[in-house]
């Protein structure tokens, strides 16, 4: 059998990645880090929890890998359409009354939900009046999400999200393609902050009108989520919105009581 | 004893069985199901509705942080891997695809076999692909029980033959048997 990580070896390396790195994964659901743990000893052929952890310490370029292999990073233009057509049709024409928008993307991976939503705030004719905030704790995402560069293979799923979520336009027409990837048009980029920021340590950094943080607490055990709950809240304007993932709910958060369910989308305004 | 759980695992042609079996389980069933199907990524609990038109047990769609009851039947949900945590909780994950899947049989089995070890029972439905082999290697390492469709009664029976093929210890059941197998555990 492949080698697996025991219990008392994820503890050794989770307190020693904080220890040591200032990683701090120590309250992310387990389940899924061990998988991704195991995985990784797996692909990279080592022969046993001692020398992968011994690498991780010793090793920053590969604490990098580390680090982008144990976060998720998978995720999608227009991803669950319903979702971006409820933004297109009722909550942008809500922020539309503001006389400027500040929208932060918590835990943007790669960028590709950062682009939708500037394609909506374009089609709206409010990209000029916002700004996006988009933040994760992996520099290299970052970087890549920066560029506005994403793969032509995918754009054909991407444009029928787009047509599905409620987008007229020609999609094709925000971007250029060459080779096998495509750029995005830089009126988008330009709207852009693009920083690191890490849910589990670091504090409100602004007052937004929308916060975007979806398919990211998934991976927090109870308490964490809560604790970013609490952050969320800080950061959001009073009639503010929240947006999470499709399975994930503000049900069961200390800060239910200020704020309401807008339809059936996983989308809260803050109404105290 | 420790804890049991029967966690079932199918692909095309996996959803005429569950449809057979899930009407003659008995009502009094008390032991927690987890149902874990390839379909498609679309957002809708159709599936559950379906399943939980067909049974008087509790059928409903897991969500992430839900305590496991005894007498509840779980759907993973569309598009996400769906895990089990130590302390009998799920976990939901949005990474890549495994066995050009999400939900992944083989991720479900592991993580419950991690937990509920000699408790678990893993059945293998009818498939067209080889998702789940690898997670009833795991489920048998770790002292589980593994089952797998009758590959004559599989619609598609790549799936129960992929398993059958792989050498792991295994009891080979129609859907009959499964039902009065599922009947008895815990009995």
């Amino acid at each position: 059998m492949e080698v697996r990580i025991k219990e008392q070896e994820l503890e050794l390396l989770l307190n020693g990645l904080l220890d040591v790195h200032g990683y701090d994964f120590t309250s992310y659901s387990k389940a899924s880090l061990v998988r991704r743990i195991n995985r990784l000893m797996s692909v990279d052929k080592f022969p046993s929890f001692a020398e992968f952890w011994f690498r991780i310490k010793s090793d920053t370029v590969y604490l990098k890998r580390f680090v982008e292999e144990i976060t998720v990073n998978v995720t999608e233009m227009f991803r669950d359409p319903s979702f971006y057509s409820a933004l297109r049709n009722n909550i942008l024409p809500q922020l539309a009354t503001r006389p400027f928008i500040r929208i932060w993307h918590a835990g943007c991976s790669t960028g590709e939900e950062v682009f939708s939503l500037a394609i909506l705030l374009h089609e709206a004719n409010l990209l000029n009046k916002s700004l996006l905030y988009a933040t994760d704790l992996n520099p290299d995402v970052l970087e890549e999400a920066g560029k506005g560069i994403f793969g032509l293979g995918q754009m054909k799923q991407y444009s029928e999200n787009y047509i599905e979520s409620g987008g007229r336009q020609d999609f094709s027409s925000y971007y250029t393609a060459k080779y096998d990837k495509v750029k995005f048009k830089d009126m988008f980029r330009k709207r852009m902050i693009f920083s690191t920021h890490n849910l589990v340590s670091d504090s409100s950094f602004n007052e937004f009108q929308l916060i975007l943080c979806r398919n990211v607490l998934i991976y927090f055990d109870k308490d964490l989520q809560q604790k970013v709950f609490k952050l969320f809240d800080a950061s959001l304007e009073r009639l503010g919105y929240l947006a999470l993932g499709s399975k994930e709910t503000l049900r069961f958060a200390d800060i239910v009581k200020k704020y309401q369910q807008e339809g059936n989308e996983k989308i809260w305004k803050k109404i105290k | 004893m420790s804890d049991q759980l029967i966690i079932i695992g199918g692909s095309a042609g996996s959803l005429e069985v569950l449809l057979q079996i899930l009407p003659r389980l008995r009502e009094d069933l008390n032991i927690p199901v987890i149902i874990v199907l390839h379909r498609k990524a679309t957002n809708d609990s159709l599936l559950s509705q379906l399943l939980s038109s067909k049974t008087t047990i509790c059928v409903r769609e897991a969500e992430e942080k839900d305590t496991i009851q005894k007498d509840c039947i779980y759907i993973a949900p569309a598009d996400y891997h769906l895990l089990v945590e130590k302390d009998k909780t799920f976990s939901l994950d949005f990474s890549e695809k495994v066995n050009y899947s999400r939900p992944s049989i083989d991720v479900s089995f592991q993580s419950a076999a991690d937990v509920y070890r000699s408790g678990l029972t893993a059945i293998l439905l009818s498939g067209a692909n080889a998702d789940g082999t690898e997670g009833l290697k795991e489920v048998v390492a770790l002292n589980g029980k593994a089952i797998i469709q009758h590959p004559d009664t599989a619609e598609v029976d790549f799936m129960p033959k992929a398993a059958i093929s792989s050498g792991i210890a295994h009891t080979i059941m129609t859907p009959e048997e499964m039902i009065h197998f599922i009947n008895g555990v815990g009995v």
